[in-house]
């Protein structure tokens, strides 16, 4: 089993990014996305960093993929769309339909999370027309996930988000901009500030969502470590580990050795938990609420 | 009122003089009685969902059976109105047929067009029932002409309904690109998030739009009355707090008061409808080919009214689109039934851009 590192969804500093990839270079991670995925207003890095980025990944070693913006709306979008399609070095993550469009027949692609891919049909269309690998919505249960991978078109490898906070919804709207009363288009980059999002909490202090840009994330971050079983048994092929501004190498590489059994799910959640931004939770996989927490070593 | 009868699949839409093009009001009936208040009140279109999670609007008491959808079907092709069937949920694998039979049931009753957002359903619908008329649904959350030609060119799907993230300026690009018709909302009840991007509501009860075609289910929801003020729980988790003579609305998981740093707001969205009526003459000059109303879930005295004030409007606006005004009437009437009695014009005013 693989080990993957998500896009970065946050928007960290030049420097920071920069670091942060360095280090990324020698960690226990087999494949690295890079690339905007959240907003294009982002510009710490623009694309041209982003391909320089993916080609020092590759130089040492890693498998890289670049990621198209999962919320498409502007002809700029679609140029840089283009753009990463035509680049020819590194496969590409595709999160709309806009994307697949210009990808299918070209080259291989990664059906990204953010696709809606429900079922096995919806899964062979997409293979048919280039996806080696696909990521399932994050809402998409453990008994889901099975009934799809018992008809998994030959050569379509499987990848699970396992770790992070969850990215669960997009709008057009910038809630960060919101929250300090600027226009989208004149934000000033305030999430800058808020490295592992922005938290929401209720009216009675109970942390519930985080506010990053257009996304709106989990508050709790999304576990799988101690479904590590089960996720060999439905044969999934790789994990994704979505990064955070501290931590994501210790991250990866007791993540890492969970998966080669050099140490127990359960020993590997324990050493995960300084580490951890947040309460996990786990829900989604077993079928319940996302933010909800099964104990997965009972199921 | 002459040209609202004709076709839709006449391809009107893109040709001819400009004054004389056809908009299409599509309107939503979530009951017989509702379809019957829409097509008396002038809809061209309306749409409806089966009573199950194969529609957006999975609510109890609401939807059709085969039999309801039949007379459906008979009420408003007798009137020269069209019904379209919203199958717009991702089909769940463990229930796969249960989209596919809806399908096979749009076909046999010949509905005039099927608003699907599955890929794979699509595929279906297309191979096994190829004259059967495909619109992508607006929780297919296509929002560029790329996404929608790939349904277009894969599929043959006739039309898309955007969703309600773009600008004007977006939304013209995109009819100017794409290769099939576009629908957009004129009013209603407004998903902030993109819609089929949303799992906010799967996140706190296990139940949303893409797989059971729910959003905050009522199931979920509690009201307490606390010495705090009026509470409301989604599955136990606070998404409101009312004081006293403050007007609640459905409680919707993204339209709550939260706390980020100091304050306490609405952190994502104010309970409000989106109202385009001030922009129609824009919508009609960069060639919307038909109008959506949001409301399956609303009464058929809101499906009138709505559909009476946009009836008129469109109207008056293809007949005189550069003299158009909306008037105070028309908004007074249409504020009075928007969710939280406020309007806003969504992603085309610029705070959203």
């Amino acid at each position: 089993m693989r080990l993957t590192l998500g896009p970065l969804l946050y928007h960290w500093p030049r420097a920071q990014l920069d670091a942060f990839y360095a280090a990324i270079a020698s960690a226990a991670v087999d494949i690295v996305y890079v690339g905007e995925v959240v907003c294009a207003r982002r510009s710490e890095y623009r694309l041209a960093d982003w391909l320089d980025t993916a080609q020092r990944l590759t130089d040492a070693g890693k498998e890289v993929v670049v990621c198209a913006q999962a919320l498409m709306e502007s002809e700029a979008d679609l140029r840089t769309l283009r753009r990463i399609a035509g680049d020819g070095r590194f496969m590409v993550e595709a999160n709309d339909m806009g994307a697949v469009h210009v990808l299918a027949g070209h080259a291989p692609f990664v059906a990204g999370p953010h696709l809606n891919i429900y079922n096995a049909p919806t899964l062979a269309l997409i293979a048919s027309l280039g996806a080696c690998r696909w990521v399932p919505p994050v809402e998409l249960s453990r008994d889901s996930l099975a009934a799809i991978l018992a008809d998994i078109p030959a050569g379509v490898a499987t990848e699970v988000f396992a770790w992070g906070r969850l990215p669960l919804a997009f709008s057009a709207r910038c809630f960060t901009a919101r929250h300090y009363n600027l226009q989208k288009d004149d934000c000033g980059w305030r999430c800058i500030d808020h490295p592992d999002g922005l938290p929401v909490a209720t009216r009675e202090a109970l942390p519930f969502l985080v506010l990053n840009g257009i996304q709106t994330q989990s508050y709790r971050v999304h576990s799988l470590v101690e479904s590590l079983p089960q996720l060999f048994e439905l044969a999934v092929d790789a994990l994704r580990v979505s990064p955070q501004s501290s931590g994501t190498c210790e991250i990866l590489a007791t993540i890492r050795a969970a998966i080669d059994g050099r140490c127990s799910p359960r020993d590997a959640a324990d050493a995960l938990a300084p580490h951890r931004l947040a309460a996990p939770c786990n829900g989604y996989f077993h079928d319940r609420p996302g933010m909800a927490l099964v104990d997965a070593m009972t199921r | 009122m002459l040209l609202r009868r004709e076709s839709a699949v006449t391809g009107i839409a893109h040709s001819g003089d400009r004054n004389a093009r056809r908009v299409e009001l599509v309107c939503p009936a979530g009951t017989l009685a509702a379809l019957k208040a829409a097509v008396d009140a002038g809809a061209d279109c309306v749409y409806m969902g089966l009573r199950n999670e194969t529609n957006a609007r999975n609510f109890a008491g609401l939807n059709f059976d085969e039999r309801a959808a039949a007379e459906g079907l008979r009420y408003a092709h007798s009137r020269g109105a069209q019904v379209f069937l919203a199958l717009n949920t991702y089909a769940q694998p463990a229930a796969f047929t249960r989209w596919t039979d809806a399908l096979d049931l749009a076909a046999r009753l010949r509905f005039d067009a099927v608003i699907l957002a599955d890929p794979g359903l699509m595929r279906y619908a297309a191979q096994r029932h190829p004259s059967l008329r495909l619109h992508l649904s607006v929780q297919g959350s296509a929002t560029t002409y790329e996404a929608i030609n790939f349904y277009v060119q894969r599929f043959n799907v006739r039309r898309a309904v955007l969703p309600r993230v773009l600008s004007l300026a977006q939304v013209e690009s995109v009819i100017a690109h794409a290769q099939c018709e576009i629908e957009v909302f004129g009013f209603g009840s407004l998903c902030v998030m993109v819609e089929g991007r949303c799992a906010l509501s799967s996140y706190a009860t296990g139940e949303g739009p893409n797989t059971v075609g729910v959003c905050s289910p009522a199931k979920h929801v509690r009201w307490e009355e606390t010495p705090a003020g009026r509470d409301v729980r989604l599955n136990g988790v606070l998404i409101d707090r009312f004081g006293a003579g403050e007007n609640a609305g459905y409680p919707t998981l993204c339209k709550g008061r939260y706390v980020v740093g100091d304050s306490t707001y609405y952190a994502i969205e104010e309970p409000t409808s989106l109202n385009t009526l001030d922009i129609l003459p824009e919508l009609l000059r960069i060639g919307v080919a038909a109008i959506k109303i949001e409301g399956r879930q609303r009464s058929p005295a809101y499906v009138a009214q709505v559909t009476r004030v946009w009836r008129a409007a469109l109207d008056a606006c293809v007949a005189a689109p550069d003299e158009f005004v909306a008037t105070a009437a028309w908004q007074r009437e249409l504020a009075a039934v928007a969710e939280g009695r406020q309007t806003t014009l969504g992603a085309y005013h610029r705070p959203w851009q």
